[in-house]
């Protein structure tokens, strides 16, 4: 049975007063507390990451072939200050809290008085909120009760980007660090960032909550306690906060490749019949905001690093119309491949290739590693997409499909300009997602692959990398559908 | 650069050079290689 991806939607959240917890800026500020000071200074406002020219490719108000066409840096450029594109909204911060409170459970969140009535009027203004997120947002607590709970419980002080303090994050447990108030910050920052991906996917007809039966969650964060730390399934605690009333669900781990391996589990279960339709999401990764500042505060750069991102995307029964997920062309990176570049974009890419008769230059596009260089230059970490773009090219020179002196030319065609926040899972691949479905339905595009890798040993568990990838095609029957239209 | 006799630490890259090829080269031209790792920057 051919499978097909239905749409793919993205969700930014402006975050600038999340930013302090954020790993690096977190253990920078605790080393030097002044630091604070100049960081506060180089937080964007709403406005100025609404329209910054990344911001709105991730969102399909741009392409990423027109992102390369504006002179950098981007930061500097004008622009719409849309809150939704064509792929998905931005958040606004107020907004933001308001969300994360109403996905809260357990009461871990609090909100002072003035700021729980802010924050149930930017939900009430908000397409995505619903009544009963207001009436979850609360009355809020006096800013005497904030302030206690901060001193006495480790609590995270959560404040906007002008430094306000509005709430605190508390712990939900005396003497367990995968319960303490830092984590579940971040657990509740992607648990809300999928929710609302997941949202406006619904929002946006390409998934019936009432029927959607399964739901793979592939983010980074570890939810569990301390006798199951990563003990995980926050598919379905995303799932009962969009109405999915009959779904089930189960999160997929692989470091930054975990969507992609998502993807593919859930084509193989579409394909095998288990369910009809499974949708996939993943969350932010809060740990990562404001990873780069020193760089763009040595270069006098604005933060870059102060959004949170998600995606929600569904797999389903060929429709006749939408992209073909090929399952006959998986790329993986086997424990036998070996680490060196070559060797894993031999697998990742050409290796699936060989195997339906295609060569390098049959994809248009190749979604990989998609991380913004404006975040990762200022701080020498180089720019991660064009490594990746220019060793496919070498690898198409090695095989003979294209000269040397056509190097630029198969990044310019073939690749893409970063454009996603440095969001761990995110930035791997799945931001092109929506453009590519758009690309292969109502554009010209005949191919796409999807690629990511995965940096296992991070986690001191082995010094493997792994990596997996898929392709997605033109539906064939779409493009006899349109040829008698034509006719 | 002369590395025959020296002591070298390899820092790979996970989208770049991976520490253990940068190890192997350091090897190869004398060096003594005392910590070799790959790091992920993004």
């Amino acid at each position: 049975m051919a499978v097909v991806l239905r749409g793919a939607r993205m969700l930014l959240a402006h975050a600038p007063g999340l930013v302090r917890h954020g790993s690096k800026p977190a253990r920078e500020l605790a080393r030097d507390p002044s630091l604070l000071e100049r960081l506060s200074g180089r937080l964007r406002t709403y406005e100025a990451a609404a329209v910054y020219p990344p911001n709105r490719v991730f969102l399909g108000t741009l392409a990423p072939d027109a992102l390369a066409a504006i002179p950098r840096p981007w930061f500097e450029a004008g622009g719409p200050t849309d809150a939704r594109g064509p792929h998905g909204f931005i958040v606004p911060e107020e907004a933001l809290y308001g969300f994360l409170k109403a996905d809260d459970e357990f009461d871990v969140i609090w909100l002072d008085e003035r700021f729980a009535a802010e924050a149930r009027d930017a939900l009430a203004h908000h397409p995505l909120a619903n009544a009963e997120d207001l009436e979850r947002v609360g009355e809020g607590k006096p800013v005497s009760a904030i302030r206690a709970r901060i001193e006495t419980e480790e609590g995270q002080p959560l404040v906007l980007r002008d430094g306000r303090l509005v709430g605190c994050v508390g712990r939900a447990h005396e003497e367990d660090g995968s319960l303490a108030a830092d984590v579940l910050l971040e657990n509740l920052a992607t648990k809300s960032t999928a929710v609302l991906a997941l949202r406006t996917l619904i929002a946006d007809g390409l998934a019936d909550p009432a029927t959607l039966p399964y739901v793979i969650n592939s983010g980074e964060e570890a939810v569990g306690d301390r006798y199951q730390r990563g003990g995980g399934n926050l598919a379905k605690a995303v799932a009962e906060r969009c109405a999915c009333r009959e779904a089930s669900g189960a999160d997929v781990k692989a470091f930054c490749c975990g969507p992609i391996h998502a993807f593919v589990s859930a084509a193989a279960l579409v394909a095998s019949g288990i369910f009809e339709q499974v949708a996939v999401v993943g969350g932010c990764s809060l740990a990562k905001l404001g990873m780069k500042f020193q760089g763009h505060l040595a270069k006098g750069h604005p933060v870059i690093e102060d959004v949170l991102a998600g995606f929600a995307a569904v797999v389903a029964r060929d429709d006749g119309r939408s992209p073909i997920l090929r399952l006959d062309a998986v790329g993986r990176h086997t424990v036998g491949a070996g680490s060196a570049q070559q060797a894993i974009l031999e697998a990742l890419a050409v290796k699936p290739l060989e195997q339906i008769g295609l060569r390098l230059g049959d994809v248009d596009k190749y979604a990989t590693e998609l991380h913004n260089p404006e975040a990762t230059e200022p701080a020498g970490s180089g720019n991660v997409p064009l490594l990746n773009y220019r060793l496919l090219a070498a690898l198409a020179i090695s095989r003979g499909e294209i000269g040397r002196q056509d190097l630029g030319d198969f990044v310019a065609r073939h690749g893409m300009p970063g454009f996603s926040p440095t969001q761990g899972h995110i930035a791997s691949a799945v931001p092109f997602l929506a453009h590519a479905v758009e690309g292969l339905t109502r554009g010209a595009m005949r191919r796409v692959m999807f690629l990511a890798k995965g940096s296992l040993f991070l986690g001191r568990m082995t010094q493997l990398s792994d990596g997996l990838s898929f392709i997605l095609e033109r539906n064939p029957r779409g493009t006899m559908q349109q040829q008698g239209k034509e006719d | 650069m002369e590395l025959k006799g020296k002591k070298v630490i390899a820092i790979g890259e996970r989208d770049g050079v991976p520490g253990p090829a940068i190890a192997r080269c350091a090897e190869q031209a004398g060096a003594e290689v005392v910590m070799e790792m790959t790091h992920c920057f993004v």
